[in-house]
């Protein structure tokens, strides 16, 4: 298996003493180019898995391998990209996106070019030589993925990056992301709390609750790429997610937990 | 925006005016001989005369290189060791007791010190103002260092940007807004001991001005060494604000440790 994820815990000591289960026993497999999405309320553990699989944060029982080598530090074979973006606001987005490479590749002019090149891929060559204050959200997201993609690593792991955008720049940004993963045969796992988003990204969407943070289920999402999120097979998975966190009964449009 | 800089202007304009005006109007009682307190005119005319003759332009000279050095020393070195203070909290642990201790002593304190270990000439002043502006750029860079947000950390250790890398692409600019608090109020302590440097130990400079022109008792001049000491302090201080608004709106941060 790709990504093993065994018997994997997280307990937080807070200051009064008491202990805080983040996230419990989870066992999951994630298959080499799937695209997953953690969904789940908040405090069920999502950043806290997240966070584990990146080697951010060391699990207090259970273990992740990937490609049978056990997760213990950050590398640049996976990168975290944040719902705030985490762009250095000092550097120009040319110079962001180069950040990641300045380690690899010490000439100079081939750097640029690598990076020139993933800003082209995100479309903001106009904007390359702007501060990341200067750009939209959005904008910053594509930035955001520009540098991640350029050191060019196996896994990508996205903590809510939609989540500070409105919701016409969102489903921009759900395609845009869609369109880079199949380019790119990238393993991604996303993190998010709106079902829609989890259904039109998902190869499987991992349901999670917390109290402690647990896996609750693991539903497949067998539709063709590109959905169309107005389907009956669209809809039918959304309410099928919509049921199993036993939130059905309401009729929206927009499902938001 | 202009209406609003017109009417700053304006205000300025009748500040100092108001200010000129009841300068004159105590000179015009004649309760106090012109050597105690020259009036405005006299004033102007010593500054007129303190820039025609060139010796405005070459004391101010001397004294900007003064600053310039002192000050710029002071703000590297106090930020390099800012820097690593910061980072490593179990020595500065040991070094804060003996800063706090030695950071309410006047620069001016050392003068006798200053003057054994380093003669006279320029260095007196300049060591003057290096001790001045030194421990705000110190302190406001430890502090920054540990106020630098946990994510760019993390994407240090993402990218795989390690020390001292790590040190001067990620830790110094991420904590820059809280060190320019530090810069700023250090550009200030240092210009008013740069002054107090120069009348000690110097033979030139805006400070010895002053000293010369008591001593061949001119108070217009004095007083119009105090005002050119005072506009140049307040165009520095300009100049530090406009390169901080620059940074402010490119970073889109507010500078000054965001309080
Ligand atoms: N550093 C920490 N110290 C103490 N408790 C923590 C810490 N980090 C997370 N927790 C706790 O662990 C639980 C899970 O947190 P986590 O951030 O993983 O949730 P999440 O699913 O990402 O939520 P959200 O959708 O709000 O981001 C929460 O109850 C949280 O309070
Ligand atoms: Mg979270």
């Amino acid at each position: 298996m790709y990504i093993k994820i065994e018997g994997l815990s997280r307990t937080y000591v807070l200051n009064n003493g008491h202990k805080s289960v983040a996230l419990e026993k989870v066992d999951l497999e994630i298959q080499q180019g799937e695209f997953i999405c953690l969904l789940g309320p908040s405090g069920c553990g999502k950043s806290t898995l997240l966070n584990m699989i990146a080697g951010f944060e060391k699990p207090s029982t259970g273990s992740v391998n990937i490609k049978g080598e056990l997760v213990d530090k950050p590398s640049v074979d996976r990168i975290t990209i944040f719902q705030n973006y985490g762009l250095l606001p000092w550097r120009t987005v040319v110079k962001n996106v180069e950040l990641g490479l300045e380690a690899k590749i010490p000439d100079k002019r081939k750097r640029r070019e690598i990076a020139e090149e993933y800003i082209r891929l995100v479309g903001l060559s106009d904007y390359k030589k702007h501060h990341p204050a200067q750009l939209s959200g959005g904008m910053q997201q594509r930035v955001a993925l520009a540098r991640a993609l350029a050191v060019d690593p196996e896994i990508l792991l996205m903590d809510e990056p939609l989540g500070a955008l409105d919701a016409m720049t969102r489903m921009n940004m759900q395609e845009e992301i869609e369109r880079l993963w199949l380019e790119k045969q990238k393993t991604i796992i996303f993190v998010t709390h709106d079902i829609e988003e989890a259904v039109f990204l998902a190869d499987r969407i991992v349901m999670m609750t917390p109290g402690p943070g647990r896996i609750k289920s693991i539903i497949d999402v067998p539709l063709a790429r590109k959905r169309d999120r107005t389907s009956p097979d669209f809809l039918k998975i959304r309410d099928q997610v919509f049921a199993g966190f036993e939130l059905k009964g309401v009729d929206h449009t927009e499902y938001y937990l | 925006m202009r209406m609003g800089i017109f009417r700053k202007t304006a205000v300025v304009v009748v500040s100092l005016s108001l200010l000129i005006g009841v300068w004159e109007l105590v000179v015009l009682t004649g309760r106090f001989a012109p050597s105690l307190l020259p009036s405005p005119a006299k004033v102007a005319a010593g500054i007129g005369d303190l820039i025609s003759d060139g010796s405005l332009i070459s004391h101010l000279g001397v004294s900007l290189a003064r600053f310039a050095t002192g000050y710029f020393s002071a703000s590297v070195i106090g930020m390099l060791l800012g820097l690593l203070f910061g980072c490593y909290k179990r020595i500065w642990a040991f070094i804060d007791p003996i800063v706090q201790v030695l950071r309410p002593v006047s620069p001016i304190a050392w003068f006798p010190f200053i003057v054994l270990w380093f003669g006279i000439g320029d260095v007196p002043a300049i060591v003057i103002i290096f001790i001045a502006a030194f421990y705000p750029v110190l302190l406001s860079t430890v502090s920054g260092v540990r106020k630098v947000d946990a994510i760019y950390l993390k994407v240090a250790d993402n990218f795989d940007v390690r020390q001292p890398k790590r040190l001067f692409k990620i830790i110094l600019p991420a904590a820059f807004p809280f060190i320019a608090n530090g810069l700023h109020m250090a550009l200030g302590s240092a210009w008013v001991f740069l002054v107090a440097g120069e009348m000690v130990g110097a033979q030139s400079g805006l400070g010895y001005l002053i000293i010369d022109a008591r001593n061949s008792l001119r108070s217009d001049l004095v007083l119009a060494g105090i005002i050119l000491i005072g506009v140049s302090g307040l165009l520095l201080d300009r100049l530090i604000r406009l390169l901080e608004n620059g940074i402010e709106k490119q970073w889109g941060v507010s500078l000054g440790g965001g309080t």
